[in-house]
C-alpha cells in the first residue's frame, strides 16, 4: 500500500500516461514510492507530496521529464524469452531473407529499447547469420526514455546486466571489460542506431522496417492508446514483414491489423489491409 | 528429477546455489573441492555440474581437465560459478571445455537463464 495521498498519485500517474501512454494501475501504485525514492534523496525534496505539487505546476518541465523517466519500468535483458528468439531466428528470419534478396538489405526497429539488451541481441544474431554476409543490415533502437537511451548508446553493462540471458561466449566476443563492467565493442555498437522516441508519434525513418520488436511496452497502456499505437506499428511494418510481442502479450481483441501466424504462434503479421 | 553437483569450498555458497537450485527444481549434491568431484560425478552421473574455481585440493580447472580424461559418461554440463571474472579467465574455462560461466554474485535469474542456455533450462 502507497500512503501518497490520492490527488499525489493522481499527478505522477496523469503525468506518466500523457508522456508515454503508460498506465498504473491500482495494484501498482506502491511502485511510484520505490521508483520515485533515490529522485527524492538526491533532490532534498522532504516529500513526495512536496514532488508532486512542484511537478503539477507545470513549472518545471525538466523536473517532470526526470520524474516519467524514473517512473517508467526499464526492465530487460539480452535475448529475452529464448523462445521468442528461437522462433524469429527459425520461423521468421529465413522468410525475410528470401524476400530481400534483391536488395540485400533489412531493417528492423525495436520499439522501447530500454538500455538496449534488445537490441544489442538482435545485432549479434544477425551478425552471425552467414546467409546475410555483405548485406546492409539497418537496426534503429528507440525509446520514450532519454536515459535509457544514452545508457544503450553507451553500451556499458553492469557485471549484473551483461549475464542476463547473454551466453558467455558471445560476450567474450562481443564486449570488452571496462572498470567494473562491460562495454560493447564498436563493431557491435556501430550496427544499432539509437534514437529517442515515443510510440505516441509516428513511426521513425524509414517506416517500412522488415521486423519490429515491440516487446513488453505496450502491455500497460490503455486499450485505445493500444490500439492506436497497434495502426502505427501496423504502417511502419513492410508487407511482408514480422512482429515480435513479449511472452504474455498478444493481439487478440486490440487490433485488427495483426494477426498469429498460423504456422508459426508468437510471430504476428499484417493482416490485409 | 534433474541432478547438479555443486562444487564450491564455502559452505555459505553451497546453501545459497542449492537453495536456487532446488527452486528450479534440481536435485542437489555438493562437493568441497575438485576430487570430492570427480569421485562424485563417478558415482552420481549428475545433469549439471556448477563449478568454483579456487578451492584446496584440486581447483575447478584441474578437476575439468581431469573429468575430460575420465570415463565419466555421459558428460555434466559444466557451469563455473565463481569470483574469477576477468575475460582471460573466463576464455580458459571455455578453452578448456566449460559450458557456460556465472560470474559471482548471482541470482537466481541469472543461474536460470544460464542453464536455459546450456539446455537444462
Ligand atoms: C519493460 S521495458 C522492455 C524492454 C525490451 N523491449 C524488452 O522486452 O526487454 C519497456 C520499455 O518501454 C519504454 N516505453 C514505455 N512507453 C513508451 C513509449 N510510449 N514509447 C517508447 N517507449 C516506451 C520504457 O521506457 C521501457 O524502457
Ligand atoms: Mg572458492
Amino acid at each position: 500500500m502507497s500512503d501518497l495521498s490520492p490527488a499525489s498519485t493522481r499527478v505522477f500517474s496523469a503525468i506518466l500516461e500523457a508522456r508515454t501512454g503508460q498506465q498504473i494501475s491500482p495494484g501498482r501504485r506502491w511502485r511510484i514510492d520505490v521508483a520515485l525514492a533515490p529522485l527524492l534523496r538526491a533532490r532534498g525534496w522532504r516529500s513526495l507530496e512536496q514532488l508532486a505539487a512542484q511537478v503539477g505546476s507545470g513549472r518545471d518541465p525538466a523536473l517532470a521529464e526526470t520524474v516519467v523517466e524514473a517512473l517508467l519500468n526499464n526492465e530487460t535483458s539480452f535475448f529475452r524469452d529464448p523462445a521468442a528468439w528461437t522462433l524469429f531466428a527459425t520461423r521468421a528470419l529465413p522468410g525475410l531473407i528470401e524476400a530481400r534478396t534483391a536488395e540485400r538489405r533489412l531493417r528492423l526497429w525495436s520499439a522501447g529499447c530500454a538500455t538496449g539488451q534488445e537490441a544489442f541481441s538482435l545485432a549479434m544474431l544477425l551478425a552471425d547469420e552467414p546467409r546475410l554476409a555483405g548485406w546492409s543490415v539497418d537496426i534503429v533502437a528507440t525509446d520514450v526514455s532519454r536515459a535509457a537511451i544514452d545508457r544503450a548508446r553507451e553500451g556499458l553493462f553492469s557485471q549484473f546486466e551483461i549475464q542476463r540471458g547473454l551466453p558467455a561466449p558471445l560476450m567474450l566476443r562481443w564486449f570488452e571489460q571496462e572498470g567494473e563492467g562491460w562495454r560493447a565493442v564498436p563493431a557491435l555498437r556501430r550496427r544499432i542506431r539509437f534514437h529517442h522516441h515515443s510510440l505516441l508519434e509516428p513511426a521513425p525513418a524509414p517506416a517500412r522496417f522488415d521486423a519490429i520488436f515491440c516487446r513488453n511496452v505496450l502491455f500497460y497502456f490503455a486499450d485505445a492508446v493500444r490500439t492506436r499505437a497497434f495502426d502505427r506499428l501496423a504502417g511502419a511494418l513492410a508487407g511482408e514483414g514480422v512482429l515480435m510481442l513479449g511472452a504474455g502479450e498478444t493481439v487478440i481483441g486490440q487490433t485488427t491489423h495483426f494477426a498469429s501466424d498460423a504456422a508459426a504462434r508468437g510471430l504476428y503479421r499484417r493482416t490485409q489491409p | 528429477m534433474k541432478t547438479c553437483l555443486v562444487v564450491d569450498d564455502s559452505k555459505v555458497i553451497r546453501k545459497v546455489a542449492r537453495h536456487i537450485l532446488e527452486s528450479l527444481a534440481f536435485r542437489v549434491e555438493e562437493a568441497a573441492d575438485g576430487r570430492e568431484a570427480l569421485d562424485a560425478c563417478a558415482a552420481q552421473a549428475p545433469d549439471l555440474v556448477l563449478l568454483d574455481w579456487n578451492m584446496p585440493v584440486m581447483s575447478g580447472m584441474d578437476f575439468l581437465r581431469a573429468l575430460g580424461l575420465s570415463s565419466v559418461s555421459p558428460r555434466p554440463k559444466i557451469v563455473f560459478c565463481t569470483t574469477e571474472n576477468g575475460h582471460a579467465h573466463i576464455r580458459a574455462a571455455l578453452d578448456a571445455g566449460a559450458d557456460e560461466y556465472v560470474m559471482k554474485p548471482f541470482d537466481r535469474e541469472t543461474l536460470a537463464g544460464k542453464l536455459q542456455i546450456v539446455g537444462l533450462g
